[in-house]
């Protein structure tokens, strides 16, 4: 499969001649902002060969010249501490297969953590490759009172030197200038020092020698800090934005889904209305457009999240959020930065899975990825809401508290439960290969957001959950219209089996009643019989591996072929048509909790599959998500009716 | 090419002092406190002691304790001018001499040893 897309492809064709550049620099460094700006809408995402590390490479025009930029994961070291920083070093060295050598290093530095930022330089510059340095933060080194001299800067270390402020765009003509050759670069006569003790003398040699003045302590930011990190107004102001966060999600996406769902509907409509033949209207109305239309509803709710996580990503706050929430994190031994990504996961796994690119080590990130899953995501709501219509009438309570709810809420603690202990598991067996990470996180002053950097993380989200997903999505509903609809059927073939052509339910009960789907339904009825399933349940848990929502959709299809006009009440009186427990009423307490189990478990969200193919860079870790969360569904789920049974007697 | 991950694998912590007992540490010391580097546990993990030189706990530099977080971990400190948070499992590596603000005034020459 190919991971390159419209700006990718242009990036990818240049490569043979275009000058490559990488830009390699610490988290926080404005690295990322600096791509941005060069590159703008010209870049893309993606791994690198075979491994969870993300990368990003763009082409930046220099005099009509393409010149392609590589933006290197952020590091502060060359020394790996982790096979996926080893990634850094590789490509400097132009040891990665399949990716083009490098002809030329920009290295980033903030300059308001020179002392700092200036290792990865000395550790850069012993590669011995045409180096440039690029200082950043410019503004807020002079707002501090700190100061420096870039010429004199560059003439100390031997290499050119750039002073940027990338989000005003102040300095990247000159950084465009430098970048057209590399080979005309000055380089140092002898590489700085590495040894631990000798490379702090030589940044303090250099640094003195470019009037380097370090800047004051940052005193919005400490003021700032002593309320949002304060054991009780940080608590509490972290828990107001978390429940602004996953409100904002709900209610302001929600009438945006619903003109989304709306408008796909009025097309369905336009289409039954204008195609007479009944098959291919379904084929193009309720395939092709309701399964598109039902995964595009997700869309204003993905965008929403991107825009807020990546706000919050800019000002500062989401490194505060992991320091606070370090400590509960640690309990899945991940760090405070997967919080955010089992967060997202409450809306949708799969914006979720994509914000597991903050974590700076791969184990985190597929230990996250894993259990992003489990958290309640927004697709089981609509499952929940009916079967817990079954289970519980609206009037009951459980103690002070209205059952329903009750039940809910329950729902949603096991699915957060639950992902905090797999992504133990997973991390304990993922560290059992190689070293641990230590545990570091700078947290950087805060700054105003760069809209730019937001609206490009935004439109990368949006433009990556379009492409991938809408093309898997579209595949699996078609198969699974076809199931449930092949062969097509003849007004007259129906008649002659006995079924009124005109009477829409009842042709849509005779055609399910015979499909493949039903076949197969019936045909895996051994495997999910231990849990109270039948074949009409199974349908429906065939077509919720697709989306967990359309199980809805199946079953009330399913249940208006027995009764057109109250499908909710055929659903409440089905019973088990064959077997040994023929008879039984099929919603009974011991089988909808066991459908309730399940659902908590079960990866059924082909969504989900895509993006974790793309996030992880193998189809192995989807293929072990769906294997391993299969097998936990199905025993939960044999457990909850076998107790819930045994308690009912 | 000269392979730096090799070079930089082969750098030694310079002077660890072990972990005497009464040897305080990072993680000793209270929000508000400052002290100075004086070594490096080196019975721990090399790799990630030489990672903590480079993110600025070298040997003689100033590290002023910020703030815990409000479950009691991680630390926030500001070492090299720069805010990073450390938890007590890294932070008890750091072998530190507390200061006052008289040390203080020596900064340049102690950082520069």
């Amino acid at each position: 499969m190919h991971d390159h897309g419209a700006h990718g492809g242009s990036a990818t064709a240049v490569a043979e001649t275009a000058p490559r550049m990488a830009l390699i620099g610490s988290p926080n460094s404005g690295k990322t902002t600096l791509f941005n700006a060069l590159t703008g809408l010209r870049a893309k995402t993606a791994n690198y060969p075979g491994v969870t590390v993300s990368r990003s490479e763009g082409v930046c025009p220099v005099d009509g010249q393409p010149v392609v930029l590589e933006d290197v994961p952020g590091t502060y070291s060359l020394d790996p501490v982790s096979p996926d920083e080893q990634i850094v070093s590789d490509l400097l060295h132009d040891r990665l297969q399949g990716v083009a050598r490098i002809d030329g290093l920009i290295s980033v530095a903030d300059a308001t953590t020179l002392h700092r930022s200036l290792v990865l330089l000395a550790h850069v510059l012993n590669v011995e490759r045409p180096t440039c340095l690029v200082v950043t933060f410019l503004d807020a080194l002079a707002q501090r009172q700190g100061h420096l001299d870039t010429r004199k800067l560059s003439r100390a270390i031997g290499i050119p030197v750039v002073g940027v402020i990338a989000t005003r765009g102040q300095g990247l003509d000159a950084v465009r200038d430098l970048i057209a050759d590399p080979s005309a670069w000055s380089t140092p006569v002898v590489p700085p020092p590495i040894e631990l003790g000798e490379v702090d003398a030589w940044i303090e040699s250099v640094l003195a020698a470019a009037d380097y003045r370090p800047p004051l302590p940052d005193s919005r930011t400490s003021r700032v800090d002593a309320v949002l990190l304060h054991p009780v107004w940080g608590t509490l102001t972290f828990l107001v934005v978390m429940f602004a966060f996953f409100q904002s999600i709900f209610t302001l996406a929600a009438p945006l889904q619903d003109w989304v769902a709306q408008f796909f509907g009025w097309l369905g409509g336009l289409v039954s209305d204008h195609i007479s033949n009944r098959w291919v209207s379904g084929l193009i109305g309720d395939a092709l457009i309701g399964g598109v239309g039902g995964v595009i509803t997700f869309l204003p709710q993905i965008l929403l999240l991107f825009v807020l996580i990546s706000l919050l990503e800019s000002v500062g706050y989401m490194a505060r959020a992991a320091f606070l929430m370090d400590r509960v994190m640690a309990r899945a031994r991940l760090d405070g930065r997967a919080f955010v990504a089992l967060l997202s996961s409450v809306a949708c796994a799969i914006p979720g899975i994509m914000a597991t690119r903050t974590l700076p080590s791969a184990k985190d990130r597929l230990a996250t990825m894993m259990a992003a899953p489990l958290m309640t995501c927004s697709a089981r709501l609509p499952v929940y809401v009916m079967l817990i219509g079954m289970l519980v009438r609206p009037g009951q309570r459980i103690g002070p508290f209205p059952a329903q709810g009750t039940v809910m809420f329950l729902l949603y603690l096991a699915g957060a439960i639950s992902a905090m202990l797999i992504a133990r598991v997973w991390k304990s067996l993922l560290d059992r290969r190689g070293t641990v990470m230590p545990f570091y996180m700078e947290l950087p002053p805060y700054r105003m957001p760069s809209l730019r950097s937001v609206a490009l993380a935004v439109w990368d989200a949006a433009s990556a959950f379009l492409r991938k997903v809408t093309r898997i999505i579209l595949l699996t509903t078609l198969v699974l219209w076809l199931l449930l609809n092949l062969p097509a059927r003849s007004d007259s073939a129906l008649t002659q089996a006995g079924v009124d052509a005109k009477d829409q339910a009842a042709v849509s009960a005779y055609v399910i009643d015979h499909s493949p789907a039903a076949a197969i339904g019936r045909a895996v009825e051994p495997v999910f019989r231990p849990l109270g399933f039948d074949w009409r349940i199974n349908i429906g848990v065939l077509a919720s591996l697709s989306a967990r929502e359309t199980f809805v959709s199946t079953l009330g299809m399913v249940a208006s072929s027995e009764n057109p006009e109250k499908p909710a009440e055929a659903l409440e009186q089905m019973t088990v048509q064959r077997g040994p427990d023929a008879g039984r009423k099929l919603f009974d307490a011991g089988t909808i909790a066991a459908m309730l189990v399940f659902f908590i478990y079960a990866l059924q969200c082909m969504s989900t599959i895509a993006i974790l193919r793309r996030e992880s860079g193998a189809w192995k870790w989807p293929a072990m998500a769906f294997g391993y969360l299969f097998a936990l569904a199905w025993v939960l789920a044999w457990l909850a009716r076998l107790i819930v049974n045994t308690v009912r007697g | 090419m000269v392979d730096i991950t090799e070079m930089l694998r082969r750098r030694t912590v310079s002077a660890a002092t072990g972990t005497a007992a009464g040897q305080l540490t990072l993680a000793d010391l209270r929000p508000g406190q400052r002290g100075v580097i004086v070594g490096l546990d080196d019975s721990h993990v090399a790799a990630t002691m030489r990672r903590l030189c480079d993110l600025g706990f070298t040997l003689g530099a100033f590290v002023e304790v910020l703030r815990r977080a409000p479950l009691g971990d991680p630390t926030l400190f500001r070492v090299k001018h720069y805010e990073i948070a450390l938890r007590r499992s890294e932070a008890r590596r750091i072998l530190i001499e507390p200061s006052d603000r008289a040390a203080e005034q020596h900064r340049g020459s102690a950082q520069a040893g």
